[in-house]
């Protein structure tokens, strides 16, 4: 379980995070809406430690992240990034079985391939992608590597940040179709962040909306429409009359 | 504030901003040195980064250096003909490039060419995430990508200088023996006989030196490079500047070092 208490983040004179309070319980899959520039990413990297919150607490089945230990910690977790991430010089497989070729979790190359080729076929990639370099790929298919680089070593814990910008709507819903899939299959916790609502009635089994700062709504995906909050309805419309200022 | 003291706070912020970044630059070089001796290691980035700064470099190093040593010949010749010394050649061709312009040109091409390299690569990957990957999949960023650039600019600029010296002095003897009247055998013993280790060991000290500047201003600026693709131009610039300009620094202190008496 991951447990956010009090979280505060700012950049200069501005706070991007003002209190935040969330719980997401092992093996459910929340997905964290809001407008842009609302903190949904910054609130990611603080639990993931690529950023450090100015106060609060944030911890893991109960472990004060900045105390525990960094290699074992992020070896419990898999995220796909907004653009990929996927690194240039590594071919697909490469990219895919970064994490099985170095560190703690290395294998042998060939187990490390296979294993790569395996996760690629789970997305939906044929095995002939596996030799090519990012450069090469469409960006769905860039997505779709770097969700097999997210699954690769069965992490406890998945995060995914806009999983579906950039990509067409039917290339959306295949990736939110994906998510989905996995997130069961392997039984994982999931946060994933992002303003896309088809993506929030796939994935998520939760939704907490991030509203200045602080999670201004929270509750069960199926609670969401009826829930009565001015910000969330607003935000589900799409409409730019309401609580939430078009111009930002 | 009084107007009048508006010219010293200024003065005061861009000293402080000036030293602040010199504390940090510091920090990182140490801190490459220790990810370069401490586990884990990426032999597969060591090879890599020893191919790119190294091989790839001999065309431009030989031919900056061929160049530079045939121009010297004619310059010394011409110089030295104005007090009978044209004979001095080959000794001073020999000299010049092996304590200076071998070991200045490759590091200031090492620069132009691996440092803007490293620092666009590295900012490219800070801005589209990349790095923040590296450290989701327990890969320090500094040990991936730092250190086994930094081990490879310092072991292998040595040889290039190394190269690019005798590279300059065939350019003197080619100059010399082709254009200026000079006996080949001679040349080469004149060459020879008037070097001494200190000259060498200076040389290639000095290119370890310059290959670390230029693989840390490289990677330094990378990993603090702004957003965007203005960032990564900025990051690029910046780092080949003070690259080159703190080439030319540590060059003046280690000839100091090796030479003043």
């Amino acid at each position: 379980m991951i447990e956010l208490t009090n979280v505060h983040k700012g950049f200069g004179p501005k706070q991007v995070l003002a209190g935040v309070n969330l719980t997401i319980p092992r093996g459910e899959s929340m997905v964290v809406i809001g407008g842009s520039g609302t903190g949904k990413s910054v609130l990611l990297k603080c639990i993931l430690g690529l950023m450090t919150q100015d106060s609060g607490t944030i911890t893991l089945d109960g472990e004060d992240t900045s105390q525990v230990e960094r290699d074992a910690f992020l070896a419990r977790f898999g995220m796909l990034f907004q653009g990929g991430a996927l690194f240039d010089s590594l071919s697909v497989w490469q990219n895919v079985a970064f994490r099985l070729l170095r560190g703690s979790l290395a294998r042998p190359k060939t187990e490390a391939r296979e294993i790569a080729i395996e996760k690629l076929r789970r997305v939906g990639l044929t095995p002939d992608v596996a030799d090519l370099f990012p450069a090469e790929l469409s960006g769905g298919m860039q997505k779709r590597v770097g969700l097999a680089r997210a699954i690769a070593a069965e992490p406890e814990i998945i995060f995914f940040d806009e999983p579906t910008t950039g990509l067409d709507p039917i290339m959306s819903g295949v990736i939110n179709d994906l998510i989905r899939e996995i997130v069961v299959e392997m039984g994982a916790t999931a946060m994933t962040i992002t303003h896309d609502m088809s993506s929030v009635r796939v994935i998520a089994d939760k939704v907490a909306m991030l509203h200045a700062g602080k999670v201004q709504w929270t509750g069960p995906v199926g609670d969401m429409d009826s829930s009565g909050d001015p910000y969330l309805t607003q935000f589900i419309s799409g409409s730019a009359e309401g609580p939430i200022e078009a111009v930002r | 504030m009084k107007p009048l003291t508006y010219p010293l706070a200024a003065l005061g912020r861009v000293t402080l901003g000036f030293l602040a970044m010199v504390g940090r630059v510091s920090i990182f070089a140490g801190q490459s040195l220790g990810h370069i001796v401490r586990p884990p290691f990426y032999p597969r980035e060591f090879l890599n980064a020893l191919l790119h700064i190294g091989y790839f470099s001999l065309p431009v190093v030989g031919l900056t250096a061929i160049f530079t040593g045939a121009a010297l010949a004619l310059q010394i010749y011409s110089g030295g003909q104005r007090f009978s010394a044209e004979a001095v050649v080959p000794q001073i061709v020999a000299i010049g490039m092996v304590r200076e312009l071998g070991p200045v040109l490759v590091g200031l091409m090492i620069a132009a060419r691996v440092t803007s390299s490293i620092a666009a690569e590295v900012a490219t990957m800070k801005v589209t995430e990349q790095i923040d990957a590296l450290v989701t999949l327990s890969t320090h960023p500094m040990k991936y990508l730092t250190a086994p650039r930094v081990l490879a600019a310092i072991l292998v600029v040595p040889a290039l200088v190394g190269i690019g010296d005798i590279i300059g002095i065939m350019g003197g003897y080619i100059v010399g023996t082709k254009q200026l009247g000079f006996a080949p055998g001679a040349y080469l013993t004149n060459t020879w006989n008037f070097l001494e280790t200190a000259d060498i060991v200076s040389s290639l000290v000095k290119g370890a030196v310059f290959g670390f500047i230029a693989a840390v201003m490289g990677c330094y600026h990378g990993m603090n490079s702004g957003r965007g693709a203005q960032g990564v131009g900025r990051a690029t610039k910046t780092s080949v500047e003070a690259a080159a300009v703190l080439i030319l620094a540590a060059n003046f202190l280690l000839t100091s070092f090796f030479f003043a008496t």
